[in-house]
């Protein structure tokens, strides 16, 4: 008998029976979402804020709904987005005049308690929502939300299905968004690269198991297809990688002008090194995703000289930018950060769309009210502190993105494009 | 030219195999245990190193802490966990192991936190290359390759050469002879536990200049890919272990380099399952008959 071949034929399968079980447990958390019907007691967490002493006018005062996370595990993204938006709407209300009152709840990250709270907000009178943060919560209440012809806008929500129907392909009308949505970025690192670099070829490497990784892959290949940028090489990598020495060798024979990574600083932080490995030596191009990527990197110097995109920057310094950040500061004591900076933008959209539906003489708390707000949103074109904004057909926003280069190890404003 | 950059590649991660295939493999062929808490030991070594640079200590200086770090780890690990199974059934044996390196992972992330760390490998090995030709090879590379044969060979000489070699090859025998013989046992056993683990730490400072990332669960997939190349190369086979690690380096800059990146794990596993199913004694492994 071959014993030996028995007890090690029994170990590998203990030690793969190890393994499949603990990818179980990793994948069955992700799958738990929180049972709905805790929420109604949890509803009237609600909080009234502005009013008070308003000048006596014809309309004096406005109530929106505020939704979003305030707790949970994207409470980060939520508590940013509400800080950010309630500053613009005390800034509104400072000035006089028309009062903003707002009214909020917390969905937990959850879209079933989303939709509870929706109607919970609806209840109160709401005549405009700014909502929800994450992209799932929002999309489960955008379709309710449109049969109330109700305005609708997200600071974060960045799925292309946000403002698209998925099943049919209609626009929701009522639905309106001041951040980029992920394809956008590829587009625009895809022009970056042609008309700012002047690239002849480019490379890409990404993921094929994440989304954003793709969308952005695809809108940059599209784009790059018009441009006439020659895509010379593309490689794959896993989520979970921890090599990409091949991958980048493949990519230093084809030897691109440019090469896009959209990805994020975890990946940077060992693709950044193994480049330098790799013998790889052209500038690299990156999104939203690169953000904390000098935190995540023990020696910048492997990604010096690259670019990427960001939705905000507490660089810019042109005066609406710096005045924002300083009030922020001295509103909650901690610098804004991009969620922050574009929330403030959709209460900014929202507000100022409320504005000239009062001022074509729309009585709050009706229906063609909330149209006259629709219709002034879509045709939106405002300075906002993450750029200049006007929506296309699909209600996402036009709008410059904050170029960022690694410069001497440190991450500097590179302009606007 | 793409050829040969892809080649040092596999061999740069060969190496890193190797190094610690050989853990396994001593191990194995001593007391007939895989000691699953290996690539974990990795971990912790990587960990050394990046505390140790990061207090701005010399890289000699580093590269010793983090290699005697991981043998006193290893020799403690043997002592307390591994010894009074002695006599015990293989598979408590076995599950032990998979207990300890549960134990430090877990313990690594209580105190190192789940977030990964960046290495900074540039304090520890000059960055560039040479040019050979028209090939670019880093200098991170031509060490880790050196290295790796250099550790081999006092290995060798170890084993084959020396009287402590010839206890552990006696013992690995069969254990009782060799105690019968006069050899103490008990000593060979944890004296291979740390020469494994010695190469370990040394396979913790390549792989931590390759892939600059320290996580508590950074081992288990090192550990997989190296048990799969002890495993190829024929468990309890020195030469076999080495082998068998530069083989599954070079199979997975193959595939990656043919585009199938996303394939690597899947391929290095079935390669698992393929010597399991064909040849379960790996290349250079030998089939002993048990006598009843």
């Amino acid at each position: 008998m071959l014993k030996r071949h028995g007890l090690f034929a029994r170990a590998a399968g203990i030690a793969l029976a190890a393994a499949l079980l603990a990818g179980c447990a990793a994948g069955g958390q992700d799958q738990a979402p929180q049972a709905a019907d805790t929420a109604p007691a949890q509803a009237p967490a609600a909080t009234e804020q502005g009013g008070g002493d308003a000048p006596a006018e014809a309309v004096d005062e406005v109530l929106i709904g505020l939704l979003g996370p305030w707790t949970g595990a994207v409470a980060q993204f939520g508590v940013a987005k509400r800080n950010g938006a309630m500053l613009y709407i005390d800034q509104f209300n400072a000035r006089g005049g028309l009062q903003i009152r707002t009214v909020d709840f917390d969905e937990e990250g959850d879209p079933a308690n989303a939709i509870v709270g929706y109607h919970w907000l609806f209840d109160q009178g709401i005549n405009a929502l700014i909502g929800s943060v994450t992209s799932a919560p929002t999309m489960a209440v955008v379709p309710e939300a449109f049969a109330d012809n109700m305005p609708m806008i997200t600071a974060t929500s960045t799925h292309a299905n946000v403002t698209v129907d998925a099943a049919t392909g209609n626009v929701w009308t009522n639905m309106f968004r001041s951040c980029f949505i992920d394809p956008f970025q590829g587009t625009k690192m895809a022009e970056f690269a042609v008309e700012v670099l002047g690239a002849q070829t480019a490379a890409i490497l990404f993921s094929n198991e994440i989304d954003y990784s793709i969308g952005l892959t695809d809108a940059f290949t599209v784009r790059a297809g018009e441009l006439g940028l020659e895509i010379v090489a593309v490689e794959v990598f896993a989520n979970e990688a921890m090599d990409y020495v091949g991958q980048l060798t493949n990519i230093a024979a084809a030897n691109p002008d440019v090469l896009f990574i959209p990805a994020y600083h975890q990946h940077i932080a060992l693709i950044g090194p193994q480049s330098v490995a790799a013998g790889l030596d052209t500038v690299m191009l990156g999104a939203d995703g690169w953000g904390a990527a000098l935190e995540a990197i023990a020696d910048p110097s492997s990604i010096e000289g690259s670019f990427y995109l960001t939705g905000f920057t507490v660089e810019d310094e042109s005066p609406l930018v710096q005045n924002f950040i300083n009030d922020f500061v001295a509103e909650f004591g901690h610098q804004p950060n991009m969620f922050a900076a574009q929330a403030y933008d959709a209460a900014m959209i929202l507000i100022n769309a409320i504005e000239m539906a009062l001022a074509d003489g729309f009585v709050p708390d009706t229906d063609e009210f909330k149209s006259s707000i629709i219709a002034h949103m879509a045709a939106t074109d405002i300075q906002g502190v993450t750029g200049h904004i006007t929506f296309d057909q699909y209600n996402n926003p036009q709008k410059t993105a904050f170029i960022i280069q690694i410069v001497d190890g440190e991450a500097r404003f590179w302009g606007t494009f | 030219m793409l050829f040969v950059s892809q080649l040092i590649n596999g061999l740069q991660l060969g190496s890193i195999y190797a190094l610690v295939a050989l853990g396994y493999s001593m191990v194995y062929g001593i007391i007939k245990l895989l000691n699953f808490a290996h690539g974990d030991i990795i971990m912790v070594g990587g960990y050394i190193a990046l505390f140790t640079l990061t207090f701005g200590q010399h890289p000699l200086i580093a590269a010793a802490l983090t290699v005697a770090g991981c043998t006193v780890l290893a020799i403690v690990i043997e002592k307390l966990a591994y010894t009074p199974l002695r006599f015990a059934p293989r598979l408590s044996l076995l599950i032990t192991a998979i207990g300890v390196s549960i134990l430090l992972q877990n313990l690594a992330q209580y105190f190192f936190s789940a977030t990964g760390r960046s290495f900074p490998g540039h304090l520890l090995l000059p960055q560039g290359g040479i040019a050979l030709g028209s090939v670019q090879v880093a200098y991170t590379s031509i060490i880790t390759i050196l290295t790796s044969l250099i550790s081999m060979v006092i290995l060798t000489i170890l084993v084959r050469r020396t009287r402590l070699g010839k206890a552990m090859r006696a013992v690995s025998e069969d254990q009782d002879a060799a105690r019968l013989m006069g050899i103490n046992v008990n000593s060979v056993i944890t004296f291979t536990f740390a020469v494994g683990a010695a190469l370990a730490g040394i396979g913790a400072l390549m792989y931590s200049v390759r892939y600059p990332l320290m996580f508590p669960t950074m081992g288990a997939m090192l550990g997989l890919k190296a048990f799969v190349a002890a495993v190829f190369g024929g468990i309890g086979s020195i030469p076999g272990a080495m082998l068998g690690g530069y083989a599954i380096g070079m199979l997975e800059v193959l595939v990656t380099a043919v585009g199938l990146s996303g394939w690597v794990d899947g391929v290095v596993f079935m390669v698992l399952i393929c010597v399991l199913m064909v040849r379960p004694t790996g290349i250079m492994g030998r089939s002993i008959m048990e006598k009843v």
